[in-house]
């Protein structure tokens, strides 16, 4: 009985979609068919526990055999026996099997603030959240602060909202509290959109008790009785652990009437969104929540002022909350501390692209973006260049190698024409074209604009449309200065947030890297050899072997050649489809 | 109370007044195309931007409050260039056929471009086509020459308290359509028509009957009580059109009847002389309530020719009424009589015909379809 053995498993999205439910069964059939507990008289649970950023090795096992913690990666459910034989009985762990030193590196080069509890406790357990002081901030606050201390000690901290736009937390805050009505609210934006940003949905489905802690104290801080939380239906299972989450905080007294034995009433509930991006607007998914269709509203007055519903409402982002309790915990100057002179605290970045490591990174602001990609996230696969980074989402902007060494915060990043936005990073190398990178993002913020407004709704088209002619090599002179017309048009005359940083990617890249938009244009060719189109596949003839395997997977008929003798490409009939150019084994295939 | 400068120009407003409404009031013209005093600000359309010192963007004049000491400019090149921009974008999305077009000439979009001069468009693309199939009998629907003002969907929900139609779908496809995007299925009041600052939406009574050189006489509506002020088109003595001004009473809104109900004026059904029934001679004399249902129109349309009514002088038909109603009460009593008026009558009318009831005749039986 001197054994306690602890076996956690991965159960954020990531970890499911690999199989972490299975491998969790298996874990549990495991223990209860050898009946190890009876046998040995060891105490074996399974705990499932959210994301811990590193998704491409899930499903991510732990192992604690006494507090010793062996970490397995890639667990699939056939691998669960020869786990539980070799390590849990036995006590060697498989080494063939245990994650390598890279994801070590991976979390030690980190500094996990909000991220902390996700991937070590059950988010569905309030017990387990409590047990690692869960509920500690939210008891003092309720019982022992003002809404003036709180306000107070959330503008110490110098948090700024980690939605994207950096307005001070505890300015809000005081705006929210300084309003008179009988009716105010709190909402959490969980309406998480941004491709490839998944930092809100982890912190949902991993720590869920979190959020839910940070807007009680926002509650407090400003006198509402309400709350909801906004998150898209497209995160199933952060709404499920969520809605749990606030199931247990009714029967413990932490939500509903008279919370912590005082005299204080608050409650939440869930409001999913129904897929438009642009709810994640303030303004748009004040309006969904009232049933209304998400458009955004011009800012006539601050939502601190009229929000939902015209009443008050403090509106803050997932990852703002989660961070509340902390402060409040650990004091204000602690957090401060954390980040630059001008922001505080940590922020969570998804960096995926053309790099070694993609996940969930948790950095103090005021790091190097070279920090991110090199140290963290291990640099860039297959050793090829790195050529940009595109932060803050399809509202952001490509950043090249040159300003890879500016601190990461709300400024400095807006002076190198991107944006923080939600925290998203796609790493970009030299196989990506800029051109093309940018008509990407720009053909979704165009499908998502809400078409309130002209400029977003027409002007991005018809962006998106000479993006399409110059990377079709049908550019014509004047498109670059026409781009940069409307861009700057774009920025300065649309309604929301949604069209005022949509040109950005266009922006960006023009400012950046123009020399690809003009070798597309005036030499109709794509330097990256990405654009269809520009591209022209050549058989180099010295290194054909005349295998005929070009041939045979050619669709259009285009390779003309008897065998053993170097093959050709018929231009007039190549669809550039690359098929040959993969079938190739003597890599004979010329792309350009 | 608010005072700040609008280029150059003092004025002061009242608080939470925006800075397009004191422009306005100073009758500096501010282009705009989804503003309208009556609904709430929409912002969409941005034309109305205009230049606030210190502040480092041009704002929406419509949806910005005027605030003491501002300093506003309504015209600088780079305005105009963002206007005339905007106006580009939306012409590019927009049908060229003005001259087919229902409201060529009345068309806020048409004065615009004429006054921006924009010829060429520099950003031909994509356009949103629909199929224009629509089967209500009252309102015209051509999305396409829309341009998303909202003012329709405004108006429907604000003014009219019918919310039937919405913005749909989203990017360039947004549209404006009832639910599920199915036929127009409302009250038809057409204030809509009447919002819409382009040809989007028309009214298909008026179709091609004319665009300019109507006689415009302002009169009642005949309808209801509530005399709503309404504005006849006619030409050649015929009425093409109705339309109300937004200074009258009504402030312009029109009821389905009001807007669309114009038809009876030269219908060939109406009536123009007295009838006198004449019954005919199959059906007896105290037969008189069997008679059979309208007989089939005669040629030409008109009833006066049937073998149950005559036409009369209506000399011939007072004389006839008073006799009539003076033997029945010599019968049967005043109570045996009873006088329906209609709420189509002057408030004068009404008023003397229930006197005409009650002290002429002595009955109380007296009653019309907005009740006494």
């Amino acid at each position: 009985m001197d054994k306690e053995i602890v076996i956690k498993v991965c159960t954020g999205t990531g970890g499911v979609a690999s199989g972490g439910e299975k491998v969790l069964s298996a874990f549990q059939d495991a223990i209860a068919a050898t009946g190890i507990e009876a046998t040995f008289y060891e105490k074996c649970t399974t705990k499932k526990v959210g994301c811990r950023g590193f998704c491409s090795k899930d499903v991510l096992v732990d192992i604690l055999i006494n507090g010793e913690k062996t970490t397995y990666k890639h667990v699939k459910v056939d691998m669960v026996p020869r786990i539980f034989d070799e390590h849990i009985v036995k006590g060697n762990p498989v080494a063939e099997w245990t994650v390598e030193d890279d994801y070590y590196t991976f979390h030690e080069k980190q500094q996990k603030v909000v991220l902390s509890h996700c991937g070590e406790i059950d988010p569905e357990d309030i017990d387990a959240y409590i047990a690692v002081g869960g509920y500690e901030a939210a008891r003092k606050a309720i019982l022992s602060m003002s809404p003036e201390e709180i306000v107070d000690a959330v503008k110490k901290s110098n948090l700024r909202g980690r939605g994207g736009a950096g307005f001070p937390t505890g300015l809000k805050w005081e705006l929210g509290l300084r309003i008179r009505s009988d009716i105010k609210f709190v909402i959490c934006n969980g309406d998480e959109g941004d491709p490839g940003a998944f930092m809100d949905r982890s912190v949902m489905e991993g720590d869920p008790h979190s959020v839910i802690e940070g807007m009680i104290i926002c509650a407090k801080a400003t006198g509402s009785r309400r709350g909801y939380i906004y998150v898209r239906a497209e995160y199933p299972l952060a709404v499920k652990r969520l809605q749990l989450a606030i199931d247990m905080c009714h029967k413990q007294k932490f939500l509903g009437k008279k919370i912590f034995g005082s005299d204080f009433d608050f409650d939440l509930s869930i409001f999913q969104g129904a897929g438009a991006f642009v709810c994640g607007e303030a303004t748009a998914l004040m309006r969904s929540i009232e049933g209304k269709r998400g458009m955004p509203s011009p800012k006539m007055w601050r939502s601190a002022e009229k929000g939902l519903w015209d009443k008050p409402t403090v509106l803050n982002n997932v990852e703002t909350f989660a961070n509340i309790p902390r402060i409040i915990l650990k004091g204000a100057s602690w957090y401060r501390n954390l980040g630059t002179e001008r922001s505080g605290g940590t922020k969570v970045f998804s960096i995926t692209g053309k790099v070694k490591n993609t996940g969930l990174v948790e950095v103090p602001l005021g790091v190097s973006l070279r920090h991110i990609i090199y140290d963290i996230g291990g640099g860039i696969e297959g050793d090829k260049t790195f050529k940009a980074i595109q932060t803050g989402g399809p509202s952001g902007g490509c950043i090249p190698a040159e300003h890879l060494d500016i601190e990461v915060d709300y400024e400095s990043l807006a002076q190198v024409g991107s944006i923080m936005g939600s925290g998203g990073m796609v790493v970009l190398d030299e196989t990506s074209c800029m051109v093309n990178t940018a008509k990407f993002f720009l053909e979704f913020t165009q499908e998502e604009s809400c078409g309130k407004c002209t400029p977003c709704r027409i002007g991005t088209k018809r962006m998106l449309e000479i993006l399409g002619r110059i990377t079709r090599g049908k550019g014509r002179d004047g498109d670059i200065e026409l781009l940069e017309e409307l861009g700057r048009y774009i920025r300065a005359a649309s309604l929301c947030g949604l069209g005022m940083t949509a040109p950005n990617p266009v922006l960006s890249t023009l400012r950046y890297f123009r020399h690809e938009y003009e070798a597309h244009i005036k030499e109709k060719r794509c330097p990256a050899a990405v654009c269809r189109d520009l591209i022209t596949y050549t058989i180099h003839e010295e290194i054909c072997k005349g295998c005929g395997a070009c041939k045979k997977v050619c669709p259009a008929d285009a390779i003309r050649g008897t065998r053993k003798t170097p093959h050709k490409i018929d231009q007039s009939l190549c669809v550039k489809c690359g098929t040959c150019f993969d079938a190739c084994k003597f890599k004979s295939i010329m792309k350009a | 109370m608010v005072t700040f400068k609008i280029d150059g120009q003092k004025v002061t407003v009242r608080k939470l007044s925006t800075i397009l409404d004191a422009a306005r009031k100073l009758d500096i013209p501010i282009p705009t195309l989804c503003h309208h005093p009556a609904l709430s600000p929409f912002g969409g359309c941005r034309l109305c931007i205009v230049e606030i010192k210190g502040s480092p963007k041009p704002v929406t004049s419509c949806t910005t409050f005027a605030r003491d000491g501002m300093e506003v400019k309504t015209s600088s090149p780079q305005l105009e260039n963002m206007r005339k921009m905007t106006l580009e974008l939306l012409l590019s999305d927009h049908p060229t056929d003005c001259m087919v077009c229902e409201r060529a000439g009345d068309c806020k979009l048409q004065e615009l471009a004429y006054f921006y001069g924009i010829k060429e468009n520099r950003f031909i693309g994509e356009r949103r086509t629909y199929d224009k199939k629509d089967g209500n009998p009252f309102i015209a629907r051509d999305m396409e020459k829309c341009i998303l003002c909202g003012q329709c969907v405004r108006i429907c929900d604000e003014i009219q308290g019918v919310g039937a139609i919405d913005f749909a779908y989203r990017g360039l496809k947004t549209k404006i359509c009832p639910p599920f995007d199915k036929d127009l299925n409302c009250e038809f009041c057409g204030q809509c028509v009447a919002i819409c600052p382009t040809g989007a939406l028309t009214g298909k009574m008026w179709k091609q009957k004319g665009r300019q050189n109507f006689t415009k006489i302002d009169t009642i509506c005949p309808y209801c009580g509530c005399g709503c002020n309404i504005t006849l088109h006619v030409r050649r003595n015929e009425v093409m059109r109705v339309s109300s001004k937004p200074e009258t009473l009504n402030e312009g809104w029109l009821c389905p009847k009001g807007r669309f109900g114009y038809q009876f004026i030269s219908s060939p059904d109406r009536l123009t002389k007295p009838l006198i029934r004449t019954i005919s001679k199959e059906y007896s004399a105290s037969d008189t309530w069997n008679i059979p249902p309208y007989p089939p129109l005669a040629k030409g349309g008109r009833r006066g020719g049937s073998d149950i009514f005559r036409e009369v002088s209506w000399d011939e038909a007072f004389d006839y009424i008073a006799e009539r109603l003076r033997d029945i009460r010599e019968k049967s009593g005043p109570d045996a009589i009873a006088g329906l008026a209609s709420a189509r009558c002057t408030n004068e009318e009404n008023y003397l015909f229930q006197k005409f009831m009650r002290a002429v005749i002595g009955t109380n039986n007296i009653d019309h379809c907005a009740r006494y």
